[in-house]
C-alpha cells in the first residue's frame, strides 16, 4: 500500500472538480494591483473572496510603516518570542491590541491558526470540557485535537443546545470551556452571543470568542461582535487574526484575567516557532491605528455588503442568514459551485469555492468576501454577472445563456 | 427506555440510515467512514444524533478509535454505564 493511497479518494475528488477546467485549489495570481484587482492569466479581475475587509493591504500608511521597520530591523527575527524573537515593537502591538480592547493583556502569534490553536489546546487540559460550535474553524478543531480536554460539539448558533449539553457535565469535576465566532467563515452569520453569554454565566463556564472575521466590522469601536452585542465583560478570552481586516498575518488572544500572561511559558504554539518579522509587526501596528481612526472604513465595508447580499437576494439566490463580510450563495451541488466559480472567473470574477467537508451542512458554496475599497460599480458589477451564471447554469431558473455573454 | 447492547446498535443503525444516501444499506459490520458517503462533518453531526438520543456526552477523541457500527454501540454502551 503507497504511503499516498490514503488520499486517494480526496485525489480522485479534486480531479473530478478539475477535469471541466480551472483548479479551484491552484489559483496563482501574477500581480495584485490593488486590494480589488489583481491579473490572472493577463486577465484584469475582481477580487470578491480576499478576506480583505478594509482594503488595508495596499494603504500607504501601512505599507510606509512596514517599510521603515524591514529597512531598520531586517527581513526577520529568527527566533521564537521566549528566545530572541520579542523586539520592542512585538510588546508594543501587544499593548496596542490590550488597549483596543480594554483588556489587561494581549499576547501575540505567529498566525491566527496558531493563535486558536495555542489558547485553546493549553486553556482546555486534562479533566476539562471543551465545547466548540459544531461550524468551528479548523483552527478551532486542531486545537481541540491538540488538547488533552474532553471535546464535545454543540449545534451552531444553539444557546439551549449549549446549555443541554453542559448539563450533562453537571457533578463532573473541570472547567467548562465554551468557543464560539464572532462571524462564520463560510455562511457570514453571526453567533447569538447575548444568549450564550448567559448560558456561560449559569452554567459557570468559560468563553471564547473568535473575532477573525468581525474585528474592525462589528461594534462602534471595531472590537467585533462581543462589542457589538454588549456582552464583552461576559467574554473571557477574544482571539483574532491580522491578516483579515488588518491586511497583513499574525493572531492575537486577549483577556483581562491576571494569570493570562502564563501562556507564554506553557503554550507551544506560541514557544516554539518563530516570531513574527518587523514589517509586518509594523503594518498591523499601523493598520490598528487606520482602523481606530478611520469610522468610514468600517461604513463602507457594511454597505458594501447590503449591497451585494441585497442584490443576491433580489436576484432569488439562496444566500446565508445576514449581511456581513462574507456572503455565501448556497449550490445545489459541488459539481453546479465548482462550474460557477469557473464560469465567473470566465467572466472576471474571483471568489472562493468553498465545498464540504470545510463547509457546515454539507453545503457546497459560492463564498464572497467584500472590502470597503470595492466600489458600487464593481458591487454591482459582480450582482449582474453572478446573476447572468446563476441563471445560464439554472441555479436561477432558466433563462437563455447567453445573458452572461451579453455581460462582457 | 433500558438500553442494552441490541437496542443500543438498533437505535444507532435507524440514526445512521436518516443521515445516508438512500438505498444505503447499514448494518452493525458497517464502516462509519467509508462507503456511506458522509464527510467528516456529517459524521460528527451524527454523533451529535446520537448524544441527544442516548443522553450522553461522546468527546470527540472516542469517535476517532470507532470503525465500525458495532464499536461505536460498544461506546455508548460504555459511555451510558459511565453516566448511570
Amino acid at each position: 500500500m503507497s504511503l499516498f493511497s490514503k488520499f486517494d479518494e480526496i485525489r480522485a475528488g479534486i480531479e473530478s472538480l478539475v477535469k471541466n477546467g480551472r483548479n479551484p485549489f491552484d489559483v496563482r495570481f501574477e500581480r495584485v494591483l490593488s486590494p480589488t484587482e489583481a491579473l490572472l492569466g493577463g486577465r484584469l479581475i475582481l477580487l470578491l473572496g480576499t478576506n480583505n475587509y478594509l482594503g488595508l493591504t495596499l494603504d500607504a500608511a501601512c505599507v510606509e510603516a512596514s517599510m521603515r521597520a524591514l529597512h531598520e530591523a531586517g527581513t526577520g527575527t529568527t527566533g521564537s518570542r521566549i528566545a530572541n524573537g520579542t523586539y520592542a515593537d512585538h510588546a508594543l502591538l501587544e499593548r496596542r491590541i490590550g488597549e483596543f480592547y480594554g483588556r489587561r493583556s494581549a499576547i501575540i502569534f505567529t498566525t491566527g491558526y496558531q493563535a486558536n490553536l495555542g489558547l485553546i489546546s493549553t486553556l482546555a487540559g486534562r479533566d476539562d470540557y471543551l465545547l466548540i460550535d459544531a461550524d468551528s474553524h479548523a483552527s478551532i478543531y486542531d486545537a481541540s485535537k491538540l488538547s488533552t480536554a474532553e471535546v464535545m460539539r454543540f449545534r451552531h448558533n444553539d444557546p439551549d443546545d449549549l446549555a443541554h449539553r453542559l448539563r450533562r457535565l453537571q457533578g463532573r469535576p473541570g472547567n467548562r470551556i465554551i468557543v464560539t465566532e464572532g462571524i462564520y467563515s463560510m455562511l457570514g452569520d453571526t453567533a447569538p452571543l447575548r444568549e450564550i453569554a448567559a448560558v456561560k454565566r449559569e452554567m459557570g463556564a468559560w468563553l471564547i470568542v473568535d473575532e477573525a472575521h468581525s474585528l474592525g466590522i462589528l461594534g462602534s469601536k471595531g472590537r467585533g461582535l462581543c462589542e457589538a452585542a454588549g456582552v464583552e465583560h461576559e467574554v473571557d478570552f477574544v482571539v483574532g487574526t491580522f491578516s483579515k481586516s488588518l491586511g497583513a498575518i499574525g493572531g492575537f488572544a486577549t483577556s483581562d484575567l491576571p494569570e493570562f500572561d502564563i501562556l507564554r511559558v506553557v503554550c507551544r504554539p506560541y514557544m516554539f516557532t518563530a516570531s513574527l518579522p518587523p514589517a509586518v509587526i509594523a503594518s498591523v501596528i499601523a493598520a490598528l491605528g487606520r482602523l481606530s481612526t478611520d469610522k468610514s472604513l468600517a461604513t463602507r465595508v457594511l454597505s458594501n455588503c447590503r449591497r451585494l447580499y441585497s442584490g443576491l437576494a433580489q436576484a432569488g439566490f439562496d444566500l446565508g442568514p445576514e449581511p456581513n463580510p462574507i456572503v455565501a450563495i448556497k449550490m445545489p451541488d459541488r459539481e453546479t459551485a465548482t462550474q460557477f466559480w469557473s464560469r465567473l472567473l470566465d467572466e472576471g470574477i474571483y471568489v472562493n469555492l468553498a465545498l464540504p467537508p470545510a463547509t457546515p451542512a454539507s453545503l457546497s458554496l459560492i463564498r464572497s468576501s467584500i472590502s470597503s475599497a470595492h466600489t458600487e460599480v464593481q458591487i454591482d458589477r459582480a450582482v449582474s454577472i453572478m446573476t447572468a451564471v446563476g441563471h445560464e447554469l439554472g441555479v436561477l431558473g432558466a433563462r437563455p445563456s447567453k445573458t452572461a455573454m451579453a455581460l462582457r | 427506555m433500558t438500553y442494552n447492547v441490541d437496542n443500543i446498535e438498533s437505535d444507532i443503525i435507524e440514526l445512521l440510515a436518516r443521515r445516508v444516501p438512500a438505498g444505503v444499506q447499514v448494518s452493525a459490520q458497517t464502516r462509519i467512514a467509508q462507503g456511506l458517503g458522509l464527510d467528516s462533518v456529517a459524521i460528527l453531526d451524527f454523533i451529535m444524533d446520537l448524544e441527544d438520543r442516548f443522553d450522553i456526552s461522546i468527546p470527540l477523541d472516542r469517535v476517532a478509535e470507532v470503525e465500525t457500527v458495532a464499536d461505536l454501540g460498544r461506546a455508548v454502551e460504555t459511555l451510558m454505564g459511565a453516566t448511570g
